[in-house]
């Protein structure tokens, strides 16, 4: 049974992941244990709440080493939501914050209005579907691979990953006209900006993928 | 174009799934998660579970309820009735929940609407309220379950609380709520007019049509339902089906 260590660091929606992923057929463990989040199959970063609350709250407890190691490692990482946003170099939210940088990258704010003008807004609260961005490379072997194009996923957030190189953006959803990058993935670090332990049958489809991939 | 969702919501007293006219005669329906679950497996976006008496009582029995649902149900779940404190959201979100929603505590301390919103980002803070229709396009925020007057105005209250870091507004109307006679729409107009943030309409479902009065003339990003459901009246399937066919964008369901 594959091993999967969700890391705890005091922020929200640990026990819907590890209950997600126990319906996935994994082995779960939530800590906040080095020991425990290194000696793993596989390693998830929860998180919601606000980018700056959930650094210090990794900082104090010593996990942003241990889940750069983790990276170093080639453990599969999977950042959800605010985990996700963790994964990039800075975010804007509440001043400008350092990330964990291991995805090239800023955490923006979702913006104001659609491109022709409109108000848009804020959170991005709901389901939307998953588009293949631009790049043409496609979900084959990948997190996605499951996935059809256009299957709808639960997002809530304010804030959106911007990451620096476009074949690291894996899918997009689009906002108001505006393209936001719903999973991003390099090497063995992934994220999604959405919940897929909250998004049904199609969300538990996607953590079976992780859970299988090498 | 946004999805609209559809949110099965789930009164609760005590161990029981209750429901009532205008949040009032309360009536056992029966195990919350049992109905809980087969609306995820109909196709729920959203759960929303409401403690009725927590704020009398000042307490909150839903953690276990919760913590239950967190089992085996996969889609987002708010959870309201007695939260006073960063303690007890930090409690909820534990046992499963995404949002909490607040109505009494954040009446009496709207400094706890930015406390929640700065700690855990303001899509968990959905601020809640009754609206009780006191005049021609006036309501006013009634709490505990609208037997409490405020004395605030449901418009001004609506903006400070978005001024204050509340991410979505859950709207139930008093008025409306139990009668199956269908939403306030001048209400729900009125509200989603003045804010930037997502409106949850409540109260007086009793078609699927109203649903579609409610997002196509009131504006409104998602509608709550119960009595249709719990009566078994309709399924989330069917009223489904009535949107979509009236042109509203709600997702397609995947089963699993």
């Amino acid at each position: 049974m594959i091993k999967v260590t969700v890391i705890d660091y005091g922020m929200g929606n640990l026990r819907s992941v590890s209950r997600a992923l126990e319906h996935c057929g994994a082995e779960v463990k939530i800590s906040s244990d080095p020991k425990a989040i290194l000696g793993t199959d596989r390693v998830v970063l929860p998180g919601v709440g606000a980018f700056m609350a959930g650094m210090s709250a990794l900082k104090i407890r010593g996990l942003d080493t241990v889940i750069r190691q983790v990276a170093a490692a080639g453990t599969p990482l999977l950042g959800i939501c605010l985990g996700m946003q963790m994964l990039l170099e800075e975010s804007e939210e509440f001043g400008l914050t350092p990330g964990l940088g291991l995805i090239q990258g800023r955490v923006v704010e979702v913006p104001a209005h659609t491109p022709t003008g409109d108000p848009l807004k804020r959170p991005h609260i709901g389901w939307n579907e998953l588009l293949a961005p631009g790049h043409g490379k496609g979900w084959k072997g990948s997190l996605l691979e499951d996935t059809p194009v256009g299957d709808a996923m639960y997002f809530v957030h304010s804030f959106m990953a911007d990451p620096t190189l476009p074949e690291d953006r894996l899918a997009d959803c689009l906002y108001g006209g505006i393209s936001i990058a719903a999973a991003i993935k390099h090497d063995n670090v992934m994220g999604c900006q959405f919940h897929p332990e909250k998004s049904g049958a199609s969300g538990l489809e996607i953590l079976r993928a992780f859970l299988r991939r090498p | 174009m946004r999805n609209t969702r559809l949110i099965a919501r789930l009164d609760v007293k005590g161990p029981n799934l209750i429901k009532g006219v205008h949040l009032e005669g309360l009536r056992i329906i029966g195990p919350p998660n049992e109905y809980a679950h087969a609306y995820y497996l109909q196709g729920a976006d959203e759960l929303i579970y409401i403690d009725c008496v927590a704020s009398l009582y000042g307490r909150n029995n839903l953690d276990d309820i919760v913590l239950k649902a967190a089992q085996d149900v996969f889609i987002p779940m708010t959870v309201g009735g007695g939260v006073r404190s960063i303690e007890d959201v930090t409690h909820l979100l534990r046992c499963g929940a995404d949002k909490v929603a607040v109505n009494t505590a954040a009446v009496r301390n709207p400094r706890l609407i930015t406390e929640i919103s700065r700690r855990f980002g303001s899509q968990c803070m959905v601020l809640s309220i009754e609206a009780k229709r006191v005049g021609r396009g006036r309501w006013e925020a009634y709490t505990d379950n609208g037997r409490e007057e405020t004395g605030l105005d449901v418009i001004d209250w609506v903006k400070q609380g978005v001024d204050l870091g509340a991410g979505e507004i859950l709207l139930t109307s008093v008025d409306q709520e139990g009668t199956r006679k269908g939403l306030d729409l001048d209400l729900i107009k009125a509200v989603t007019n003045e804010v930037p943030v997502p409106v949850i309409a409540s109260g007086g479902l009793g078609t699927a049509e109203h649903l579609v009065e409610a997002v196509k003339q009131g504006g409104a990003d998602a509608v709550a339902m119960a009595d249709i459901l719990h009566f078994r009246r309709s399924t989330i399937g069917e009223i489904r089906q009535v949107a979509c066919a009236a042109g509203i964008h709600a997702r397609r369901v995947r089963h699993d």
